[in-house]
């Protein structure tokens, strides 16, 4: 998939992942892991550029004598969930003319044939 | 693989990130594979299923702005820098005078080139200038009514102005091939200069 797109994608399920309630880099991933696979490394990067572009904040929880960072969503953050579902239906309709020029209907298809036969 | 075993490397490789950064990063790391144990796994299958410390570093690296990654080092350069004047300034008995001599030496080198160059043209001059004389001395024979006089003096001219004319195209060769040396030189150095400008920046 082109970088640019994953990116954008990978910001807004990360985003999702905080939407309902605050949490934490192994939740995040272990909630993803039934639709994609996200490693720490691209996760921390993630997080990081979200945090400074002002869509998340950050706070230490002590758990257990150990620390707990917790992600929490912000307004912006949200705002930028709801700009993605707008886009995306822009993107669904694209989508559907692309799909209907590469799989004509069975009409369309017997036009593009002959036409083909013809400049044969 | 163990938890501190794999921090410590990671650290390791990192180690040309800034010191705030590289804390963060290795912090997260360790929440992690302190959370993947508090879920259930033990240390080493949790490292095990975060990846090798080798292709982190080479992913956090290929991710890193250049710019920081180089000023990082600057700085860390600048930070040696005490001892290195002080060296520079105990060791200049020996080495302005190498610095001299250096300068001294390709300057020495350039007048050479050029003084090449220029005797090329007093040789043609000269020819040119022996010419004209032996055709005046032609002239002054002819005029005492010496005809051996005129004929040497005649052939003199002549061997004087076609050695002059061959000459010429001679020196006009090694004058070009002076300017390209002088030249090449010059960028040459403004190749190694610059280069090591673009090191520091």
């Amino acid at each position: 998939m082109d970088n640019q797109l994953k990116r954008g994608l990978l910001d807004v399920c990360v985003l999702a992942a905080i939407r309902n309630r605050d949490s934490y880099g192994y939740q995040m991933i272990k909630d993803m892991k039934p639709y994609l696979e996200l490693s720490e490394s691209t996760l921390y990067t993630i997080l990081k550029r979200l945090e400074s572009a002002e869509m998340l904040t950050v706070r230490s929880v002590p758990i257990d004598g150990r620390l707990r960072k917790y992600y929490h969503i912000t307004e912006r953050g949200v705002a930028r969930l709801e700009e993605f579902l707008e886009d995306w239906n822009e993107i669904l309709a694209i989508y559907r003319f692309i799909t209907r020029q590469i799989f004509p209907a069975a009409a369309s298809g017997k036009a593009v044939a002959k036409s083909s036969s013809v400049a044969e | 693989m163990n938890k501190e075993a794999f921090l410590a490397e990671l650290r390791s490789r990192l180690s040309g990130l800034p010191e705030e950064d590289l804390a963060e990063r290795i912090s997260f790391y360790r929440e992690m594979i302190e959370e993947s144990v508090a879920d259930g796994q033990t240390e080493e299958e949790a490292v095990a299923g975060i990846g090798s410390p080798e292709e982190i570093a080479r992913q956090v690296m290929a991710e890193f702005p250049l710019g920081r990654l180089v000023g990082e080092k600057v700085k860390s350069r600048n930070a040696l820098k005490g001892w290195q004047v002080a060296l520079l300034v105990l060791g200049s008995p020996l080495w302005v005078p190498l610095v001299i001599a250096a300068l001294i030496l390709l300057f020495s080198f350039y007048i050479v080139l050029w003084a090449l160059v220029i005797s090329c043209w007093a040789v043609d001059l000269s020819l040119a200038t022996g010419a004209v004389a032996s055709l005046v001395s032609a002239a002054v024979y002819l005029k005492a009514g010496n005809p051996a006089g005129v004929g040497f003096a005649v052939g003199a001219a002549l061997t004087c102005a076609g050695l002059s004319i061959l000459w010429f195209h001679a020196c006009a060769w090694i004058t070009g091939a002076a300017i390209r040396l002088g030249r090449k030189i010059l960028l040459g150095m403004k190749i190694s200069l610059s280069g090591r400008k673009t090191e520091e920046d």
